[in-house]
């Protein structure tokens, strides 16, 4: 087990969103995340992440193993398609990016400044960071925006080799990925209580 | 870290990277005091370590906020959070590189300026030495401003209100070190609370710097 989650709360803004979330992955597994808008995928992701405490439960990885991918692609505008990448192929300690630079089909444009690329291209971009970073369990959160059919084909590509490898797989989206062999976990019946009417009031009456 | 700190000195002088920004307004207040004060060059060389040494510092000012909510915006700050790099190195790289883009040029360039307001010629190496000593406690001091600002929109007035007055030491040490070389005075004490005051804030405010900025993050 790569990844296990088991009775996770989390919290936006101070107010509850989720209760009572539990899952566990595997190596070679992927889970999609579903539910409507405003139910705390991003605040799930980004609790699982590491980037917030959790309210109650508990997220069990090993550590350095996960990556997370939010909305935006920490890409740098003067930055070159290839320095982008290389930066973080040095964070995390891994040299090799022209693997990665395949995968997403970014070797004609690799010398260009990532300001100049399109919003499919940064993307695509961004989700390359994922290969070069070596890291086991990719935590996604809407990976597909912007992205045409061909590129989802593409990521597809790059998540089922990255299962193939043995990784997981931790993704939020609204669109069929073609990742049959995905598992899919409907978020909206963990949907928090809302909170009991604030009796602050009360509390000097 | 190393990564980080080459990325962030590449950035800052490519295209829109904010290299100069300091340096020039440096530049302008030095040039302009003397059209301001008059033709005195006695009065001049008083004021002018005071002067320099308050450039300098709102020189350092000016570019603090540029230094976490670029990477706030594009989402990088994230990303590097979860990366192995820890929280405290990531805002230590972040500190040294403002200095060398912003601190070293005004330390570089203070001696140059110092002939326009007519410093005495014994000041010109304490002026160097208090700026090179001073100027780091001033990046570090600033990366704690703006990891406590980090999510904020247009943070920079609060950013300013924040961190002038951790700065009021530093100023009031590093221009007294100045004053007293360029007068020819003795001026160890100063000297060693500056030294002081700069090796504290570098050993200590990154963990305060990195507390804030996961707590920003959330």
């Amino acid at each position: 087990m790569v990844l296990s989650v088991s009775d996770l709360s989390v919290a936006r803004g101070g107010i509850p969103v989720l209760e009572g979330v539990s899952f566990a992955l595997n190596p070679g597994e992927a889970l999609v995340l579903r539910g409507p808008n405003g139910i705390g995928k991003t605040t799930l992701l980004r609790t699982v992440a590491g980037l917030q405490p959790a309210l109650a439960g508990s997220v069990e990885a090993a550590p350095e193993s996960l990556v997370y991918a939010g909305h935006a692609d920490g890409i740098k505008a003067t930055l070159s398609v290839e320095e982008n990448l290389n930066f973080w192929a040095r964070v995390f300690g891994t040299g090799d990016i022209s693997a990665a630079i395949a995968a997403f089909d970014l070797g004609p444009l690799a010398a260009r400044p990532a300001g100049a690329l399109s919003a499919g291209q940064k993307r695509r971009l961004g989700l390359a960071r994922l290969l070069v970073t070596g890291r086991a369990v990719w935590v996604l959160d809407e990976p597909t925006v912007s992205l045409d059919r061909d590129a989802v084909a593409m990521f597809a590509g790059a998540v089922r080799a990255h299962l193939a490898a043995g990784g997981a797989a931790l993704i939020a989206t609204h669109i069929d990925l073609g990742l049959s062999e995905a598992r899919i976990l409907d978020l909206a019946p963990f949907r928090a209580a809302p909170l009991a009417a604030d009796d602050f009031d009360g509390a000097f009456l | 870290m190393i990564a980080l700190l080459t990325r962030d000195l590449r950035l800052a002088i490519r295209a829109g990277g904010g290299f100069g920004l300091g340096l020039a307004f440096f530049l302008i207040v030095v040039v302009l005091v003397p059209f301001g004060v008059g033709p005195q060059s006695a009065l001049l060389s008083t004021i002018a370590p005071g002067i320099l040494w308050l450039g300098a510092l709102l020189a350092c000012l000016l570019s603090l906020d540029r230094i976490l909510a670029l990477d706030w915006e594009d989402g990088s700050l994230d990303l590097l959070a979860t990366s192995p790099l820890p929280m405290e190195g990531i805002v230590s790289a972040k500190a040294l590189a403002h200095w060398l883009t912003t601190g070293l040029p005004l330390v570089l360039a203070a001696p140059v300026l110092g002939i326009l307001l007519n410093l005495p010629v014994a000041g010109f190496g304490w002026l160097v030495a208090s700026l090179a000593l001073g100027t780091p406690a001033l990046s570090v001091i600033g990366t704690f401003g703006a990891a406590l600002t980090v999510g904020l929109k247009r943070g920079g007035l609060l950013l300013s209100l924040l961190v002038l007055p951790l700065y009021v030491p530093t100023l009031i040490f590093g221009a007294e070190v100045a004053r007293r070389g360029a007068e020819g005075m003795a001026l160890t004490t100063p000297l060693a609370l500056l030294a002081g005051i700069t090796c504290g804030t570098i050993a200590l405010l990154p963990f305060a710097s990195a507390a804030v900025l996961r707590a920003n993050l959330r």
